[in-house]
């Protein structure tokens, strides 16, 4: 690693202080993406700001008709939670498969997201659940949250402190992982609510999508025969020694039948 | 640049003067020479590295020291009981649970944490639950026999 100032941070403020003095700072977390980039020295931050001991960030509650959790909420925390496990099953056993158990001991919900990696699970979980991601500035949905491959709407020393899920009557996330590294090569989340499905797809793409074609099938019927003619043009899909685009078009089908049929159960 | 960070290693308690980017596995081997703690593929896949911090498992190469202030450390040196060995590395040794070695410390901490979640995990939970650790010997059938054993030694006290 590139040598570094390692700060931590007491409080929201204060890590906001931190940035705005810093000449090139990054935000640490768990650490599990960041750490294993800066020791390939991909990336050469002046100041590393630790947020990960700020408690206010951390923990799980049940608003009105929304799961809200903490930016700094562990995947181990996630996947054990009776809330969740309770209310949204399907989020609890997406944060169960993340990486493997050591890192979901140390990353964070907010880390992941605000990494926007192309095949992390949770985009797919906040598309499909209409999430909505709170900042240390404004909240912002996520259908307008993930912009490209490692890029979010988050502004320069914007800091995620919570998000927000809504409750669906039924949903399921479905994923083929790579076997090596876990990440999802496809992974697709299907959400029921009254009056509307929605459909996320992480791992196929750039970034997180929703894929309204097929929610506009199973809106109609809730089956996962209502997507046999749906086809993903695969021209925009990611190709790489892992799948083909094509074969991840493919994927893109086969979990999301998958998904409505876990849904249904 | 760099720091003094405080926190207890094995019920010890250490007063590290490091650079800012010390990983915790660096310091455990290099200047408090417990070198139980291995370093396989120092890139977070293999889990040779593997650590407890207030009694979770994780992996020591993608720590920072500065981290870990005020946590509490346990490493495979502090397993046993001085020469009598934790039932879980007894487990290991009865069942012939390795081979070269070199990845066992990282097992005994990882199934350590499993079996404080699940007491009376099955042959398949042990396995999921390895995702994190590799044994290049490829001798997994006798490492998930041992955690069994161990986890069963366990329950029986």
């Amino acid at each position: 690693m590139y040598e570094f100032n390692y700060r931590r941070a007491r409080s929201v403020e204060d890590a906001a202080e931190m940035l705005a003095n810093a000449e090139d700072p990054k935000v640490l977390s768990g650490g599990m993406t960041l750490l294993p980039t800066m020791k390939q020295r991909l990336a050469q931050p002046s100041d590393l700001i630790d947020i990960s001991h700020i408690e206010a960030l951390s923990g799980i509650r049940h608003g009105d008709d929304r799961i809200i959790i903490g930016a700094l909420t562990r995947h181990a925390e996630v996947a054990a939670s009776d809330v969740v496990v309770k209310a949204i099953p399907a989020l609890a056993e997406l944060a169960n498969h993340i990486g493997d158990a050591q890192v979901r001991n140390r990353g964070t919900l907010g880390g992941s997201i605000a990494n926007s990696d192309p095949a992390a699970d949770y985009p797919a979980a906040l598309l499909a659940l209409s999430a909505e991601i709170t900042t240390n500035k404004r909240t912002i949905r996520a259908d307008d949250f993930f912009i490209d491959i490692f890029e979010t709407a988050l502004e320069e020393h914007e800091l995620v402190t919570s998000v927000s899920f809504a409750v669906p009557q039924c949903a399921a996330y479905m994923k083929f992982p790579n076997p090596a590294s876990r990440y999802a090569i496809v992974g697709v989340m299907v959400a029921k609510f009254a009056g509307q499905v929605r459909v996320a797809v992480t791992g196929a793409g750039a970034k997180a999508f929703r894929y309204e074609e097929m929610e506009q099938a199973l809106s109609e019927t809730f089956e996962p025969e209502s997507l046999a003619d749906i086809k993903l043009a695969d021209d925009e899909l990611n190709s790489d020694i892992h799948a083909s685009a094509e074969y991840r078009a493919h994927l893109v089908g086969v979990m999301a039948r998958r998904a409505v049929t876990a849904a249904k159960a | 640049m760099s720091e003094t960070v405080s926190f207890m290693v094995n019920g010890k308690s250490v007063s590290a003067d490091v650079e800012d980017r010390t990983l915790l596995s660096t310091y455990l081997r290099e200047n408090l020479r417990l070198t139980g703690t291995h370093i396989g593929c120092d890139t977070s896949q293999c889990g040779a590295c593997v650590v407890h911090v207030n009694g979770e498992s994780v992996k020591s190469c993608t720590l920072l020291v500065g981290q870990v202030e005020g946590d509490d450390i346990l490493t495979i040196e502090g397993v046993a009981d001085g020469e009598v060995l934790h039932p879980m590395q007894e487990a290991f040794r009865e069942n012939h649970g390795l081979q070269c070695g070199f990845c066992t410390p990282g097992m005994v901490m990882s199934a350590l944490d499993l079996v404080k979640r699940n007491p009376d995990p099955t042959e398949r939970e042990v396995r999921v639950w390895l995702e994190g650790n590799l044994c290049r010997c490829t001798g997994y059938h006798n490492i998930v026999k041992s955690i069994v054993a161990g986890a069963k030694s366990l329950r029986e006290g």
